[in-house]
């Protein structure tokens, strides 16, 4: 049970790449904390450097109230599980988990208890005499888990742990994750670019880009009120609709449409409306025309593509829209729908600043 | 149980052909020469020779000078195989350290693998020159009362010397790329498991070069058995009275020098079964803990 404490956090690589620009965040005891960003915007940097595996160019780390900022990552008491699971590849499963505390002294009993009990945890009790070649992709990966918890330190870092494995597996080892996390209650900061790995692991996220944090919060209040264009864009699958549109003082226009509805915004300034596919529903007074370009069919529900007749387009592509609906709506390709929506839930950004304007 | 049988056709032998032809020719041939030749006693002018069983193994093998260059190959291999064993991966170890201008430290280091062991021994003959040496003066100057014509310990030290500043740059290369061969994370890994560099290089690091270890020291030992032929027929020739004699520079020395032919090929052909001897040791015994 551990905090961890972030103040001004900077990080500009040798080859003056600014990888994190300042970050502060204050990660509670037991909290399951989730950075996501696109590729390059820091996030594995970030999490290097709570580890101690990366110089901290500026700015504090503290885990409970102690300074870490130059502590070896040996004397952290944090513990990693890395993408490519690093496993000693020369131990057999056994002395991957017991290295760790071999070298801190413990008495070998007791490192055989802790190895045996994390073991059973994570379904490897047979494969204690194997060597990592000998395992699969996911059995590795347990190992790698199994490493970090015989540790019980006081923080875990997980740098998208499950991106190797395949899709079924991965839900597997999600949820596996989330219950040793909440039943461990140890601290932990995961990195992923998975977006329902991030949704459904957090009990707060934090929306990293270009090396500074966007905005943190829960997970479902991130995707219902992004404070920006681009949290609101980065959550939620799939993707937000956006349409560029313009403010006359009575109509939120956008080429040949005309929204009603909207007051309070901004005049002649470029704005983006986004509304998420699953709050578009047919309606034959609704607001926006759309010609059918793809149906995806996902099971429960289906997902239609298709182009905004008559709306603005960004350079000459149409604007494209996802409307998510029910397995049984299955038009035409190249048909028209009418989509309608509700204007108190639509989101309205400024397109410059990316600011959230309701 | 029936086994498959494929048609037989020519075309595969053909194939094997050259090669079985070369070793033959290069390998077989010679072989075989020097254990007839082994048997064999020619008289002094060599114009007729007389079949004489194990006489020459029996004069040769046991005679004092071939016992002590046996001595010094083995101290003396076994010295230059440790040596440029740990030197090339200290060096390996901190080159893998560096960070800013890696690749110009690495080149130098590299340099000496171009050099012709004959030439290596040359350059080694001018620094040890009793008249120019500036390795010969420094020695002397601290107060060494060094010289290699005389002292037979100051002679095995010069062939050390040179033999080992020529393996060690062969040696680092290979550690080197050992080294780079190591994952990075799995470096980062035993940084958060264990405190000690020291530690982790003993527990981590080395037994994960163990195979590149392996490969060079069969390398190394056969250098030091063979190619150091041509460091110590530049410099010391195996003298002061045959103290540096190795036995392939004995076989060289009594074959051609002396003009002993059968008691030259009785020796290589000792000389074949210690390699053989050495060879399986290395495989059946070594190997067998450095895989994983
Ligand atoms: N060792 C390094 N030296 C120089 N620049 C680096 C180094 N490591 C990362 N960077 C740069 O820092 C930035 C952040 O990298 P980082 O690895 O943290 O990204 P990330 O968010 O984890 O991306 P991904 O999702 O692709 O893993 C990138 O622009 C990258 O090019
Ligand atoms: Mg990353």
């Amino acid at each position: 049970m551990s905090k961890v404490q972030l103040s001004n956090v900077t990080k500009t690589y040798p080859n003056g790449a600014e990888a994190v620009r300042g970050v502060d965040m204050e990660v509670e005891s037991g909290e399951f904390i989730v950075f996501v960003g696109p590729s390059g915007c820091g996030k594995s940097t970030l999490l290097r450097m709570v580890a101690g595996l990366e110089s901290v160019t500026d700015g504090q780390i503290q885990i409970d109230d102690r300074l870490i900022n130059d502590v070896s990552p040996a004397d952290r008491d944090v513990a990693m599980v890395f993408q490519n699971y690093a496993l000693y590849p020369h131990m057999t499963v056994h002395g991957n988990m017991s290295y760790g505390l071999k070298n801190r002294g413990m008495p070998k009993q007791e490192i055989n208890a802790k190895v045996v009990e994390a073991a059973k945890m994570l379904k490897i009790e047979d494969f204690l005499d194997r060597q990592p070649n000998q395992l699969s992709g996911g059995q590795r990966q347990r190992v790698a888990m199994g490493r970090a918890i015989v540790r019980e330190p006081k923080v875990f870092l997980f740098d998208e742990p499950l991106s190797n494995l395949d899709a079924k597996l991965r839900v597997q080892m999600r949820i596996e994750i989330k219950r040793l996390q909440r039943r461990m209650n140890v601290t932990s900061i995961y990195v992923t670019h998975d977006q329902t790995e991030a949704m459904t692991l957090a009990d707060r996220l934090a929306v990293i880009n270009e090396g500074k944090i966007e905005q943190m919060g829960a997970p479902i209040e991130l995707y219902n009120n992004p404070a920006t264009l681009f949290v609101a864009s980065f959550i939620g699958s799939p993707q937000i609709n956006l349409l560029p549109a313009m403010f006359d003082g009575q109509y939120l226009s956008s080429g040949d449409l005309k929204l009603e509805g909207f007051v309070d915004l901004p005049q002649s300034k470029e704005l983006v409306l986004g509304i998420r596919p699953d709050e578009l529903r047919l309606s034959d007074d609704g607001q926006f025309p759309m010609r059918v370009d793809i149906v995806e069919q996902h099971g429960s529900d289906n997902l239609i593509y298709g182009a905004i007749l008559g709306a603005e387009q960004e350079s000459d592509e149409e604007t494209e829209f996802c409307f998510k609906t029910s397995q049984d709506m299955l038009p035409e390709l190249e048909s028209n729908l009418t989509l309608g929506f509700d204007v108190d839930r639509a989101l309205v950004f400024h397109k410059d600043t990316g600011e959230r304007l309701r | 149980m029936k086994r498959v049988q494929f048609e037989h056709s020519a075309i595969p032998y053909l194939f094997v052909a050259p090669q079985i032809v070369i070793i033959v020719i290069f390998f077989l041939w010679p072989a075989a020469q020097a254990i007839y030749q082994s048997f064999l006693l020619e008289d002094a002018w060599g114009l007729s020779s007389q079949f004489v069983w194990f006489r020459n193994y029996a004069d040769t093998i046991l005679s004092e000078s071939w016992l002590q260059a046996a001595g010094f190959t083995l101290v003396f291999s076994t010295l230059v195989t440790f040596l440029s064993l740990s030197l090339a991966l200290l060096l390996a170890v901190k080159a893998n350290e560096v960070i800013r201008g890696a690749s110009t430290y690495k080149t130098t280091l590299m340099w000496a693998y171009a050099i012709a062991p004959p030439v290596a021994g040359l350059m080694g003959n001018l620094m040890f020159n009793p008249l120019i040496g500036d390795l010969y003066k420094f020695f002397n100057a601290i107060g060494w009362d060094f010289n290699h014509k005389l002292d037979s310990f100051d002679a095995g030290f010069v062939v050390v010397l040179i033999s080992v500043w020529k393996q060690v740059s062969v040696n680092f290369i290979f550690f080197l790329s050992g080294l780079q061969g190591i994952p990075k994370s799995v470096n980062e890994a035993s940084m958060m498991d264990c405190r000690s560099p020291t530690r982790r290089f003993w527990t981590i690091t080395f037994p994960l070069l163990a195979p590149t270890t392996f490969f060079l020291m069969v390398i190394n030992i056969t250098y030091a058995f063979f190619e150091t032929f041509g460091i110590i027929d530049t410099t010391t020739r195996g003298a002061p009275g045959g103290a540096t004699n190795t036995l392939v520079f004995k076989v060289f020395q009594d074959g051609f020098r002396g003009a002993d032919l059968g008691g030259s090929s009785a020796q290589s052909v000792v000389l074949m079964l210690i390699v053989l001897a050495l060879t399986v040791v290395q495989f059946r015994f070594i190997e067998r803990k450095v895989h994983y």
